[in-house]
């Protein structure tokens, strides 16, 4: 098709749709379409593991963030009761400053990783990094030791959301 | 290149997604949709690792990732707990009504 494959066509709606859905998030007025609108964005990027052949992380990104995180953030809002109103906006003098340093970031991130594809090996195997059994034997060989850190690190969140969300009494 | 994609155009995606990001924490002013911008950029990273990973064939990229998802995790429960409590108190999570540290 016009001399593109179908892997390339993929990438390029997945990535057109990832930046839209992006930027809806952060111009959409009432923060619920925000959270929803981040949730799109989240399966495009999923979309783009399974065009790596990362499909563990894929399945874990789907699981964790549109299934935990972005699930937290929607409870959280309807909690608080948030609309459009109840934020008010910023000046226009602060908004062009901020997409204008966005810009001069974007510029300088694009200048200083233009020449990484120098960076690149020779040698392309077919991806089989990402499947689950290549995975779970580097993460429970190599990465043993920082795989129990993360389990405290988790069982201290949890306690310190526990602690902080008590009300005090006194 | 992974799959006929050059690396360059992994970059600039990563890239752009993670300015919207930044110019989302910038310019707006609910500490909500500042986390929410917060995630944005942390899943941009992800995705550029991933996408050297798989381009020098090293699973360590993608355990990386995996970390930063529970890192991630973590984060945004006690940050999500911080705000409801900031809210219990204060009726708003405004963040410039939030200027209580600098005086």
């Amino acid at each position: 098709m016009l001399g593109y494959t179908i892997t390339q066509w993929l990438f390029g709606i997945l990535s057109f749709l990832a930046i839209m859905f992006g930027l809806l998030v952060v111009f959409s007025k009432n923060p619920v379409n925000s959270v929803l609108y981040l949730v799109l964005t989240f399966f495009c990027i999923a979309g783009h593991y399974l065009l790596m052949n990362a499909q563990f992380l894929a399945i874990v990104h789907i699981v964790v963030y549109a299934g935990a995180i972005l699930v937290l953030f929607l409870f959280i809002i309807m909690l608080m009761n948030l609309n459009e109103d109840s934020e008010p906006q910023r000046t226009w003098l602060t908004k062009i400053i901020a997409a204008a340093s966005g810009g001069l970031m974007l510029f300088v991130l694009i200048g200083s990783l233009k020449g990484a594809e120098k960076l690149t090996l020779t040698s392309y195997g077919a991806a089989q990094t990402g499947m689950v059994k290549n995975l779970g034997k580097v993460l429970f060989k190599d990465f043993l030791f920082p795989f129990e850190i993360i389990s405290v690190l988790l069982l201290a969140a949890m306690v310190g959301v526990i602690l902080i969300g008590k009300k005090e009494t006194k | 290149m992974i799959n006929g994609i050059s690396i360059n155009y992994y970059i600039l995606l990563s890239a752009i997604l993670f300015i919207i990001g930044a110019v989302g924490v910038m310019a707006r002013r609910n500490s909500i949709i500042i986390f929410m911008c917060i995630e944005l950029m942390l899943n941009a990273v992800n995705l550029l690792l991933v996408s050297f990973s798989t381009l020098h064939n090293d699973a360590k990229g993608q355990v990386f990732v995996f970390f930063i998802m529970a890192v991630a995790a973590a984060e945004v429960a006690v940050g999500l707990a911080i705000l409801s409590m900031i809210y219990r108190n204060v009726k708003s999570i405004d963040t410039d009504l939030l200027s209580n540290l600098k005086h």
